[in-house]
């Protein structure tokens, strides 16, 4: 019945992939939709990594004194712990929100550049997989002296000088063998990946745009997947040349952040969270994203102060790129820089109030449906008022001097990053479950997952603020039995382990609703955004005609009037107008041009750990093979139309 | 042939590619802004070794300069040429702008080289890590820009020759090499003027 006109089977180098089943029709698919599914449970799977890591973490804090781990082991936990959930887990699963809803929420039929599409996502798997085969052949040594000289399992030859690499005991001085350097061209590459998908995103946003969806009739999450990809494509590039720099120093025995040279570890520190700042905010924007489409669509109501949201979501966007120093009052900034930056980041908490009060105008006098996403939504907001507020504190630099390197920074940002975005995710995942799999997920065991999550989350991280205040210090994989901390470390511990039982209780409702859930129908929300207005799971093709956008939640307006006290009123017209877009959803009355899949995007991206083997271990045949493989990679990729030419005019019906 | 698409393309009224490029270009400006910060941060460092004025030939610098400069210019006429649809003007000035640019190459290697042998090293003290790691990344560009150019012109060879639209068209590498060589007189003026 459906009209997707076959493509002429092109040969170029290589015969055009053509399955549209099985494992290589995943591998060469250039569909925003897969990519976005790929891109979810790849970062689920880091996510599941990561959590491991902080489990073994808290195993060895439960009691004083422990020797679960050894302090290299330790050491290797926490910065895999770091970089995984930033870099592999949550940036990632926000990337799989943006493929798979981006188009459909600016009513397009791909995002503008597929094949980027494809290659970031690949890139992203290579880079995760270069990181982590430090586990197989990396080496951690170990200055001699310290505690670190013992031998050094497999498990603590990771990467080991945090997350945030500070130098220079991240140099090849103190942290020799090759694990740091796994770390530097790890995230070198997973930055690649990043950075290409943050232009095919403001390209898509601004291009692809269907009719009458003007900036200011885009929903929420677009807006802010928008600011998002700013973020990621003026801020990635300063940590790209940091990162070179390390290389190089590591290397190629340059001194950029060495001082025997005349260089300057300061300057990584400025380098770093001039990245690693607006960082945070890539990580939390989606998730206020997310939240902004849940809260309205089950208090039923309009978000309130949509402009105001929006704005706000910019200001923090740009304010956020001048906060940096906030992450270094104890390190040699002037009194001047200290107080300066000490305001940028009380300013910063404007805006974000903002978006707070926003939020709670949208829920005051709504119609609450407490239903799993609305609950995830809901814990939120409170989960992030709590963290945003210690978050401020730091602004007062004296009293941040005295949290520096405490456990009450590792509460405050587990309250944003995962009391928020992580939160915010969750209510995501379950809000569009029945849009990508056309079945409804479990509301009983979602509601136990919800539970199970906010109590041992704040079991796990609360009791941080007190003993981040009572001395404990981050990154010490001991504490002695007479400093009284035992307790609540234990209570810590238990925590982590009943957040691990709810991601259980997700995977399982997951599985199960995947296979045995109800058909959820086509818009089981009774939603306020165009991507409810077509048939779930969503067809190949999206939209079977371009949608004209009239306004702002222009689906809802499609089924509901207003009477004369500003109550929506549903349309009589409503039930059939649904009955209609499904069966015309289903059903595209004119010929379908869909990009076609390739080889390309994989090859490329293939090269590039390669690249990166080479560099660590000065071997020119690899580097020749990762060149090459670039090479052939955007050759035929240059000389390969997207979409093939037509046999005749799509007659086959 | 069917191009029944209903979708309306580009609210912007710029061609999607072209847009992609700028964009590209505006993440560029940080990859070269964070270079030069590092650079003119380390440049008023005083720190004992060899410095880039020490070994700097000025004059050799300038003509390598020009050379990259007039190859905008011979970019735009390729453009000028392409625009009147005439495929063999457009190729010999795209081949013109690929080997200014190898030249441009050419001496930048021969003043590596010259830098080493005085001692200048990559990895002799700051000042020279910096302009090795700064020089070198433009270079670079160059370098992926000469390979534009070059796949361009052979792409011309063939029967259809080029057009203004679809595939890997010339306004799309112009604008990178443009870029390319902006970013050059700011390296020039920076490094070694001021």
């Amino acid at each position: 019945m459906t009209k997707i006109i076959e493509p002429r089977k092109q040969s170029n180098i290589f015969k055009r992939p053509s399955s549209e089943t099985g494992i290589w029709s995943w591998i060469t698919t250039v569909d925003h939709k897969r990519i976005g599914i790929m891109y979810g449970y790849a970062a689920f799977f880091f996510l599941l990594v990561g959590g491991l890591e902080a489990l073994l973490l808290r195993i060895q804090l439960a009691s004083p004194d422990n020797n679960f781990l050894s302090a290299a082991e330790y050491n290797a936990m926490f910065t895999m712990h770091g970089t995984t959930m930033i870099f592999l887990a949550i940036m990632p699963i926000s990337a799989a929100f943006f493929n798979y809803l981006l188009p459909l929420q600016i009513g397009a039929r791909d995002v503008a550049f597929p094949r980027l599409n494809a290659l970031s996502f690949w890139i992203f798997i290579f880079g995760g997989v270069f990181l982590y085969s430090t586990f197989l052949f990396g080496t951690a040594g170990a200055p001699q002296g310290g505690y670190l000289a013992e031998e050094v399992s497999r498990l603590g030859s990771a990467p080991n000088g945090g997350w945030f690499g500070y130098q220079p005991n991240a140099g090849f001085k103190y942290s020799p063998g090759t694990a740091m350097d796994y770390w530097a061209i790890g995230l070198q590459i997973l930055g690649i990946a990043s950075l290409v998908s943050a232009f095919n995103f403001i390209t898509t946003i601004l291009n692809m745009r269907t009719k009458g969806m003007r900036l200011m009739r885009m929903p929420v999450f677009t807006w802010m997947t928008f600011a998002v990809s700013f973020l990621l494509a003026f801020s990635l590039p300063i940590i790209a040349i940091a990162l070179f720099y390390v290389t190089f120093d590591r290397q190629f025995g340059t001194t950029f952040f060495l001082t025997e040279g005349g260089g300057d570890p300061i300057l990584w520190q400025h380098l770093f969270w001039l990245f690693g700042h607006p960082e945070v905010y890539i990580l939390i924007l989606p998730a206020f994203g997310i939240v902004s489409e849940v809260l309205p669509t089950f208090s039923r109501k309009p978000l309130f102060g949509y402009p105001a949201i929006v704005f706000a979501g910019f200001g923090i966007a740009f304010i956020g790129f001048g906060v940096w120093a906030h992450h270094m009052f104890a390190s040699a900034i002037s009194p001047v820089a200290q107080a300066g930056f000490g305001l940028s980041t009380m300013v910063i908490a404007v805006p974000t109030g903002v978006k707070i009060f926003n939020w709670l105008g949208t829920i005051w006098g709504g119609k609450l449906k407490l239903n799993t996403p609305m609950l995830f939504s809901l814990g939120f907001i409170g989960m992030f008022v709590i963290g945003g507020l210690s978050g401020v504190t730091h602004s007062i630099v004296p009293a941040d001097t005295q949290q520096t390197d405490t456990y009450y920074v590792v509460a405050h940002f587990h309250y944003v990053l995962f009391g928020g975005a992580m939160f915010g995710i969750f209510s995501g995942l379950y809000y569009w479950f029945p849009k990508v799999w056309g079945k409804m997920y479990n509301e009983a065991l979602g509601k136990i997952h919800f539970w199970l999550m906010i109590i041992g989350f704040n079991l796990t991280f609360g009791p941080m603020h007190w003993l981040g205040l009572q001395g404990q210090v981050r990154r010490t994989w001991v504490y002695a039995e007479e400093t009284n901390l035992g307790f609540w470390n234990l209570i810590v511990s238990i925590g982590a382990f009943i957040i691990a039982l709810s991601i259980l209780v997700f995977m399982a409702n997951w599985i199960y609703s995947r296979r045995k859930g109800p058909d959820a129908g086509f818009d089981p929300w009774d939603a306020r955004t165009i991507e409810w207005s077509i048939p779930s799971p969503t067809p190949v093709w999206n939209f079977s005609k371009a949608p004209e956008v009239k306004s702002l939640d222009d689906f809802w307006h499609m089924k509901y009037d207003e009477d004369e006290d500003g109550r929506p009123v549903r349309k009589d017209s409503a039930d059939a107008l649904m009955l209609e877009l499904e069966e015309e959803g289903l059903n595209p009355k004119e010929d379908i041009v869909l990009p076609n899949p390739s080889y390309f995007p994989i090859i490329l991206a293939s090269g590039l750990p390669f690249l990166g083997y080479a560099v660590i271990y000065k071997m020119l045949p690899l580097a020749i093979v990762g060149t090459l493989l670039i090479l052939i990679g955007s050759f035929g990729w240059g000389t390969e139309p997207l979409e093939e030419e037509f046999i005749g005019d799509g007659e086959n019906e | 042939m069917s191009d029944s698409h209903s979708y309306p393309h580009e609210p912007t009224g710029v061609e999607t590619r072209k847009l992609g490029m700028w964009i590209f270009l505006s993440t560029e400006i940080l990859f070269f802004g964070t270079l030069i910060t590092t650079f003119m941060i380390f440049k008023g460092r005083d720190f004992p070794g060899i410095k880039l004025t020490d070994v700097y030939d000025i004059p050799f610098t300038s003509v390598s300069s020009f050379v990259l400069l007039m190859s905008s210019l011979t970019m735009v006429l390729a453009h000028n040429a392409l625009e009147s649809n005439d495929q063999e003007k457009t190729r010999v000035w795209l081949l013109a702008t690929a080997m200014l640019g190898a030249v441009f190459l050419a001496g930048q290697i021969y003043e590596f080289t010259e830098f080493y042998h005085k001692g200048f090293e990559l990895s002799s003290n700051i000042f020279s890590s910096t302009f090795y790691v700064l020089t070198g990344f433009h270079g670079l560009h160059v370098f992926i820009g000469v390979v534009l150019l070059l796949a361009l012109w052979s792409i011309g060879q063939r029967q259809k020759g080029l057009s203004l639209d679809g595939g890997m068209n010339l306004e799309f590498v112009a604008l990178y090499w443009h870029f390319v060589d902006i970013v050059w007189i700011v390296l020039f003026t920076v490094v070694y003027l001021i």
